[in-house]
């Protein structure tokens, strides 16, 4: 997770780097990982839940009266 | 440090810049303006309810969730310091209203995230290669169709490590503020962060691997 962050020193992304050349397990899984988090992302911006319903906005002015 | 980033970095911008919207929103919320609480809930009750759905598994308890979210804001307009939106901040109220939700009905122990962990020789390697992704294009699955699949599977993560998920990626906090939420430690939430990941990444591959759908 450090690598994908940008977390790591120069030293270690380097030696991360060099494994990567060598290893097609290692970079698809790599890539997988960087889609999964880019897909919750993505699914969290789903214009359509913006909606407030409306018996909710009258639940909360009903309530903030009493 | 891989914290700080985005959506919250942006967020403390705004405050800065003292959007004005926010001010006069402000004055007329403190000033009692009916109008005023009606468009708040508006504008950010919908952000909220998404975050609460997404945090809760019950639409009721999401809803009761906002409700508390704004209430409570409501009471508490003189203690809103304006270091952030005000959007910022109610989305935290509701964030902390959700969290506490989930521990008043937390009953059962935690399920396990072994069986969706990658296993690894002792060489570093794992024990069984990764099948490559195929591109988003060849997927063979609409965006819509994609997020709810997604959507589904994030529900379906043990709550410790679907939370953290959510709150950092989701919800953009950074990792010290979602351990101080918590009640944990940055070092803890990096794991769950990573754990949960990885979980997620094991719930979506059969979807995208070569020989699905």
């Amino acid at each position: 997770m450090d690598y994908v962050d940008g977390a790591l020193s120069a030293e270690q992304r380097s030696e991360f780097d060099r494994h990567l050349k060598a290893c097609p397990s290692c970079v698809a899984y790599l890539d997988s990982y960087r889609r999964t988090v880019a897909l919750g992302k993505d699914a969290a911006s789903d214009p359509a839940s913006s909606a407030v319903p409306e018996e909710l906005v009258e639940a909360i002015r009903r309530a903030r009266r009493q | 440090m891989a914290s700080g980033r985005g959506s919250r970095s942006g967020a403390d911008a705004d405050a800065d810049r003292g959007e004005p919207d926010d001010r006069l929103l402000l004055e007329r919320l403190r000033a009692g303006d009916e109008r005023a609480f009606d468009e708040l809930v508006r504008t950010a009750g919908g952000r909220m309810l998404a975050l609460a759905r997404r945090m809760l598994p019950r639409e009721e308890d999401a809803r009761d969730c906002v409700q508390e979210a704004f209430l409570h804001a409501f009471r508490s307009l003189d203690r809103f310091d304006g270091r952030s939106r005000l959007t910022t901040w109610l989305h935290r109220i509701a964030v902390n209203a959700c969290l506490m939700r989930l521990r008043s009905q937390r009953r059962r122990p935690e399920q396990s995230l072994d069986a969706l962990l990658p296993r690894f020789r002792g060489d570093g390697h794992q024990e069984r290669d990764t099948t490559p992704w195929k591109p988003p294009q060849e997927s063979g699955i609409e965006r819509e169709e994609v997020r709810d699949l997604v959507r589904a599977r994030i529900r379906e993560l043990p709550e410790q490590y679907r939370v953290v998920l959510l709150l950092r990626d989701i919800e953009g906090l950074d990792t010290d503020e979602t351990a101080a939420m918590l009640g944990t430690t940055a070092a803890a939430i990096k794991t769950r962060l990573h754990r949960a990941r990885q979980a997620l990444r094991s719930l979506l591959e059969p979807h995208f691997t070569e020989g699905s759908l």
